[in-house]
């Protein structure tokens, strides 16, 4: 691939956003651009898209941050061999994101939401050959895969409620609180939004997806895919939101999330790690304030929505950054870089402050904006505002653990020595970081162009939020102190609260064992399934089979049980001697001690059957019966030879012979039941008068199957090919081909 | 199996066995017969001679591997299938090209086209599945044997 090439994602992703940037303007003004195409008729699904405030925003992140990720990931893994592959990647699912955010039919929605776990999965995996990559990527995967079951299963059942899927019809119906299916609806789709969002207790996986690249987990598992869950939770509340339901789960999941993701990314010595941690404790705040039901804490939301996605991408390129310069990310090695590496110094400072929340960086304003949400959420204002409160504070911690303890103090011991990167790759971060300030001194813009369409998108009214530098010496101001110096209390005992974290016994990652545990149990309950269903003896095996069709026939007979059974017909002397036939070879079979008579026994009981079938005029059914029995009993009786003698005694198998006589009536009295429906005869007479005109053929029964339903036999022609190839390649297996001696 | 009643008998019998087993096949459009019937017939005439004179000598008769005269047998089924989309119909569509219509309407002449490939192709792979599982099998409990 030529290298210029690398560099097309990043081009084309640049692109996009200033395309979605030119949206900006009328959608400020209240404009919302949709777009549809009936996917599938029948049931009323569209490919249908929509750019509101909370869309483009979205829109804006994913390929706005995009472009500058793509770049740096061009830049970072120059000459890599694998690169192509990872853009290929990053770009299919910056594509299926876009479609996510975007989209305004629910199928359309999960259909894209899917696609971003199909794409975070091969993302995280991406060093394949390392177990561990697979084994974070397969956890993601199902964490996530699972959570996007739940949520296909509460989108049908919303659009079913709601008679339509549109997303933008169904949120303006309202009324939905009180439909039949509420609460399902919304555990199920609070299921899809928890796991993707890794809400506490699914929390787990997304600290595991950092075996990615770095640059994977900068976009997709910090700024991007994980707020996927939070979008969507913003999309729907307008629909599903204002219950107690609703704001107690957000409200409850989002703060349990924010603090114990908080004080874990204080326990971490590895600095993606503990950035990743980080990233659960944002989204644990995004859900916490989403549920506020007020135009403040909405606001709050949008605010750290577009806060965090600038600087947790800047600090995890940074941090790329940190490891590409000094070869290790271990915050204990790391210390006074600053002289070394000042560009990137420079960069985690401005978006650590940020992170940290110090004026006039747009953090500040975000976490004024959420001290203010907190005090105005419609629950308990307390309880949000010290958790908000308690969080902030280990975020300022742990801004000082990314920016501060690798740069100054000590001069650390790391495998390369240090120096500062190419342009190329601290120019995304860098812009980022300058984002967050100009955003700071700016907010307007940001008010004007993010905040308010979004709240407006989420939670209708009409006044405007204001951001604002300074807003005077106010509660969410004085709050603002407090963190600061709770903060720095913290940092600076960080290496006690670190040990005490990581005294055994403590945490650990409890739900990761939970999940290990119940997967390791499905195994097992899978493995033990297999070893009792698929024995690997014949025996076994039709036992199952009969079992299950002996259930299947009884079911049937208990729920619909027929009405009355016909009455006994006359039957003819001959046919009634045949089945004394069957009946008799039948006994032979059961209690003979040879094999031989066995099966010679079995071969009357199938002549018997075809004579049957001739009483009925099948003669083709009944030739073929015939024929098929003496092959039958040509092969058994090639095997008969290696088989073993069989058993002197036979003792009687009281389970088979339950499970025969329940199959054996049961069978009976279906077919019993099936002679009191009417006879449909339309079938039948289609088939006699058009068998000769149309198709030539006299022999409807043999027209039917090489014409009228062709098909049909075509299939079951290749299976016949494919049970040989299977049966030849069992037969010949582990035994040299006696071909080559024979034949030709 | 040593007979040598049972080695002449099926001389006389394979040939005889086969022959029938095409009529049946070609018979069956109108009369009870047909390519899965057929086929059968020609398998118990193969297995009769791998009785006899053991599964070298009936797979010497055969001449084609087994499994190669079933896969030909599903490519002339399938052959057919497109022979219908190449005459303008669906996959399968019967196609007869030795028919005529008369001026007064009625077909003449000999009913034969892709319907009878698709048959010779179920009596085809009928005859080389089974037979394939039985040479291996044959193979199986001889190759290990004390014959």
């Amino acid at each position: 691939m030529p290298r210029v090439l690398t560099f097309l994602p990043a081009v084309l992703s640049a692109l996009a956003a200033l395309w979605f940037l030119g949206f900006a303007s009328p959608v400020a003004d209240g404009e919302t651009l949709t777009w549809s195409r009936v996917w599938i008729e029948g049931l009323g699904i569209e490919v249908a898209f929509l750019i509101d405030g909370l869309a483009l925003t979205f829109a804006l992140m994913v390929t706005g941050i995009g472009a500058l990720i793509f770049l740096y990931t061009a830049v970072y893994f120059k000459g890599h061999a694998k690169l192509p592959r990872l853009l290929v990647l990053l770009s299919l699912f910056a594509v299926s994101m876009l479609g996510l955010v975007l989209a305004d039919d629910a199928i359309t929605l999960f259909v894209f939401w899917e696609l971003t776990t199909i794409t975070s999965f091969l993302l995280v995996g991406f060093d394949h050959e390392k177990a561990d990559a697979r084994g974070k990527a397969l956890q993601a995967l199902i964490v996530t895969g699972l959570g996007g079951l739940a949520l296909l299963a509460g989108l049908i059942l919303l659009g079913f409620e709601a008679g339509t899927f549109r997303l933008s019809e169904i949120n303006a119906m309202g009324g939905l609180t009180t439909a039949a299916l509420y609460v399902p609806i919304v555990v199920l789709v609070l299921l899809g939004a928890f796991t993707k969002s890794a809400q506490f207790p699914f929390h787990f996986w997304l600290p595991g997806a950092m075996a990615a690249p770095t640059p994977v987990s900068a976009y997709l598992h910090s700024a991007t895919m994980v707020k996927a869950g939070v979008y969507l939770v913003a999309r729907l509340s307008p629909a599903l939101g204002g219950t107690d339901l609703w704001i107690w789960s957000l409200t409850l999941f989002g703060a349990v999330t924010m603090i114990w993701a908080s004080v874990l990314a204080l326990k971490q010595i590895d600095l993606k790690l503990m950035l990743a941690y980080t990233t659960v404790m944002g989204l644990g705040a995004l859900m916490m304030f989403l549920g506020g039901e007020s135009r403040y804490a909405t606001a709050a939301a949008a605010t750290f929505l577009v806060v965090h996605a600038l600087y947790k991408a800047a600090l995890f390129l940074t941090v790329g950054l940190i490891d590409k310069g000094t070869g290790t990310r271990d915050v204990t090695r790391l210390g006074g870089l600053a002289r070394a590496m000042p560009i990137t110094m420079m960069i985690a400072s401005i978006a650590a402050l940020s992170m940290a929340g110090f004026p006039p960086l747009i953090g500040f304003i975000g976490k004024e904006l959420k001290y203010e949400g907190a005090l105005a959420v419609a629950t308990e204002p307390l309880l949000v505002a010290t958790a908000a409160l308690l969080a902030n504070a280990m975020m300022v911690a742990c801004a000082g653990l990314v920016a501060v303890a690798p740069f100054w103090g000590k001069r650390g011991d790391t495998p390369k020595t240090p120096g500062d990167v190419s342009v190329w790759l601290w120019i995304g971060p860098a812009v980022l970081a300058a984002l967050g300030l100009w955003f700071g001194l700016m907010p307007d813009t940001l008010a004007r162009v993010v905040v308010n369409p979004v709240v407006d998108s989420i939670a209708p009214g009409t006044k405007d939020v204001e951001l604002k530098l300074w807003h005077g010496i106010n509660v969410p101001f004085l709050l603002s102190l407090a963190t600061f110096a709770l903060g720095i209390v913290l940092y600076r005992g960080r290496a006690e609260i670190r040990a005490a974290l990581n005294r055994p016994g403590f945490g650990g990652m409890p739900a990761a064992d939970v999940f290990e545990a119940l997967l390791a149990a499905f195994k097992r309950f899978a493995a033990w399934t297999a070893r009792t269903v698929q024995g690997g003896r014949m025996s076994v095996y039709l036992r199952v089979a009969f079992a299950m069709l002996a259930l299947l026939v009884w079911g049937a007979h208990l729920v619909s049980p027929a009405e009355t059974l016909p009455p006994p017909g006359q039957v003819a002397l001959i046919p009634l001697a045949v089945t004394g036939l069957i009946l008799a070879a039948g006994f032979v079979v059961l209690v003979t001690n040879s094999r031989l008579y066995g099966l010679t026994a079995l071969g009357i009981v199938g002549a018997a059957i075809a004579l049957i079938f001739v009483f009925f005029s099948a003669i083709d059914v009944a030739i073929t019966q015939l024929l098929v029995e003496m092959l039958v009993v040509i092969i058994l009786a090639v095997a008969l030879v290696k088989l073993p003698a069989m058993p002197f005694q036979r003792h009687f198998r009281a389970g088979d012979a339950l499970i025969a006589t329940a199959l054996g009536i049961g069978v009976a009295f279906v077919v019993a039941a099936v002679l009191t429906r009417p006879f449909d005869a339309r079938i039948t007479e289609f088939y006699e008068a058009a068998s000769l005109p149309d198709a030539f053929g006299r022999n409807v029964v043999n027209v039917i199957l090489v014409d009228f339903r062709a098909l049909d036999t075509l299939g079951e022609v290749a299976v016949v090919l494919v049970a040989a190839i299977a049966a030849v390649a069992a037969l010949t297996a582990g035994r040299k081909s006696r071909r080559g001696e024979g034949g030709e | 199996m040593n007979s040598t009643i049972l080695r002449t008998g099926s001389r006389v019998l394979l040939p005889l066995f086969l022959i029938a087993s095409v009529l049946i096949l070609l018979r069956g459009h109108n009369e009870p017969g047909g390519g899965f019937i057929g086929g059968l017939m020609a398998v118990i005439a193969v297995a009769l001679h791998a009785i006899a004179a053991g599964p070298e000598a009936a797979r010497a008769a055969l001449r084609v591997e087994p499994l190669t005269i079933a896969g030909i047998g599903l490519l002339c089924a399938v052959a057919a299938g497109f022979w219908g989309i190449a005459a303008g119909g669906d996959f399968l569509t019967g196609v007869w090209p030795l028919l005529t219509t008369t001026p007064e309407g009625d077909k003449a002449g000999l009913p034969v086209g892709s319907v009878l490939l698709f048959d010779t192709g179920v009596y085809l792979t009928v005859l080389g599945a089974v037979s394939a599982i039985l040479f291996a099998l044959e193979d199986a409990v001889y190759a290990e044997g004390d014959d």
